[in-house]
């Protein structure tokens, strides 16, 4: 890589010194993690305990019957956030849009969003869906959705929306007031402004804490289990009750976890300091 | 652009500031603001820092609102409340202290952005025009590069060739300069120069006495939101006769600055 002939002995020295500090580390680090996580193992292992343990939450034989039906459960899960991210990123932005206009005409649907996003954000996910999931039928009107499915889908995304609407519009005022006045000085509109200077800026900032609030959705998702439909969790704890073992749960705490931690680990990269646009 | 071969003599009034106001609640920082600018003019603004150059120049670009008087754009009134200030400001170029680009967006991008979405030119053509622009204020090769990878001296100058993308009537410089290091202050007031020599009018809040001297065919001197001494830069930067021009050009000579 570099010439040899120009590197002095003192840097040759304090390169080797380097190594071995690192080589060093790498050892103790190794050693200290052999010491502690084999002694935990060894500890839960060993205890007389264990062996129960093992038998109701990491049973192979019933994490093989039951992991196809619980991921066949789960699919119903991936598409519910799915569908319901979508329509939460663009009622939000909608709610936000709407709370920082200063549009006369729009003061009432203004109102309105501030009560929306009070009142859904303030209530919690499970009553929601259960009021919504098991009110709605129960009014018996024509035209108005009876399926679970669909109703739980849309508790959540009321609940979401109102969340996501204060984080657009924290990423909106984080833009400083000398863009929007370029923007007007090139002679674009408010609309404009807000469209092509503001909002694409604003968007980079909070990609970050709107994944955050993903990763969260991504997990009430399981809530619409009380309204009935199969999704991963509530075929897991079909099958716990007929086998009296808990390890049809562990098999869909895994499967959320496969679509939950490497979205955090997304939210992780872009929230770092290099991911953040000035 | 020009109408003769060299700078363009002064022609008829484009821009009128009548009797110019505005306070900030109890803070009046505008009281009464008369000033003309013809065609193919500059004008330097001069005065202390917080004397109002650059409220001024924000209320000339509708940015803020003015409490009274009017200002005239070629002879219409562009602070009645009637007048669209969207199709006022397509009229005039701002530029800012702070360059105020936009960081998502490259230098070509920020040039063309006004262009289409403004001016209504087509992508083609605005690119085109867009990478002109660029080249005439020695940007060429950075076309490409986002603001935070440019130098102040050259994110001013993408931003001069924004304001001046539109064609615009007046340019509007609010101390172009200020946020500089010093090595860089030279090349913007070289692209300011070469403004000048094509004939734009243009209105100037600087701290650069000399480059007021220079550039300028009027220097105004803008004290307690009035302006307080208007004549030829000779004449208002060498012989001042108000006592108060006097005071903040000594200051600025004790500064090195003048």
């Amino acid at each position: 890589m570099s010439d040899t002939a120009v590197i002095s002995d003192r840097r040759l020295e304090r390169q080797a010194a380097k190594r071995r500090r690192a080589r060093r580390g790498q050892a103790i680090a190794i050693g200290s993690s052999v010491l502690v996580l084999g002694g935990l193992a060894a500890l839960v292992l060993t205890s007389p305990g264990w062996p129960v343990v093992r038998e109701t939450f990491f049973s192979w034989t019933i994490f093989k019957d039951s992991f196809p039906e619980v991921l066949e459960g789960f699919w119903l899960d991936v598409k519910l956030f799915v569908i319901i991210e979508m329509a939460v990123l663009a009622i939000g932005l909608a709610l936000a849009l709407l709370k920082i206009s200063r549009n006369p005409a729009l003061f009432p649907l203004r109102m309105l969003a501030t009560v929306f996003v009070d009142l859904f954000r303030g209530v919690p996910s499970i009553l929601l869906i259960f009021l919504i999931g098991f009110g709605v039928p129960a009014l018996q009107l024509e035209g108005l959705p009876t399926d679970p499915v669909v109703l739980g889908a849309i508790a959540l995304t009321l609940a979401y929306s109102g969340y996501v609407a204060e984080v657009y519009r924290a990423g909106i005022r984080s833009i400083h007031r000398g863009q929007r006045d370029a923007a007007l000085a090139i002679g674009l509109t408010e609309g404009q402004a807000l469209r092509h200077v503001i909002l694409p800026q604003a968007l980079r900032r909070i990609s970050a804490p709107l994944l955050n609030d993903f990763v969260a959705l991504q997990k009430e998702v399981a809530l619409i289990s009380i309204l009935g439909p199969l999704e991963a969790f509530r075929i897991a704890q079909i099958v716990q009750y007929k086998t009296f073992n808990f390890t049809p749960l562990i098999a869909a705490a895994l499967l959320y976890l496969l679509v939950t931690v490497p979205l955090a680990r997304v939210v992780d990269r872009i929230g770092g300091p290099e991911g953040v646009v000035r | 652009m020009s109408d003769a071969a060299g700078t363009p003599a002064p022609g008829a009034p484009v821009l009128e500031i009548r009797g110019v106001t505005k306070a900030f609640g109890e803070r009046e920082v505008l009281r009464g603001i008369d000033l003309s600018v013809r065609e193919h003019e500059a004008i330097a603004l001069i005065g202390a820092s917080g004397s109002g150059k650059s409220t001024l120049l924000r209320c000339i670009d509708l940015l803020e609102e003015i409490d009274d008087g009017d200002v005239l754009l070629d002879g219409e009134v562009i602070t009645d409340p009637a007048v669209s200030p969207v199709a006022v400001r397509r009229r005039l170029g701002l530029v800012f202290q702070a360059y105020n680009l936009f960081p998502h967006l490259t230098a070509l991008q920020n040039v063309v952005l006004g262009e289409t979405r403004a001016q209504g030119i087509g992508r083609r053509e605005a690119e085109e025009r867009g990478r002109e622009l660029l080249r005439r204020f020695g940007l060429e090769g950075r076309e490409d590069d986002r603001p935070d990878g440019l130098s102040g001296g050259q994110q001013q100058r993408v931003a001069i060739a924004r304001a001046f993308s539109g064609r615009p009537r007046v340019m509007l410089l609010d101390e172009v300069t200020s946020a500089l290091d010093p090595e860089l202050v030279g090349e913007v007031l070289a692209a300011v120069r070469d403004l000048k020599d094509e004939g734009m009018t243009m209105l100037i809040a600087t701290h650069e006495m000399s480059f007021a001297r220079e550039v300028a065919d009027q220097v105004a001197f803008l004290h307690d939101g009035r302006i307080a001494e208007l004549g030829s830069p000779e004449q208002v930067l060498g012989q001042p006769r108000n006592a108060e021009t006097q005071r903040f050009l000594s200051r600025l000579l004790e500064a090195g600055r003048a």
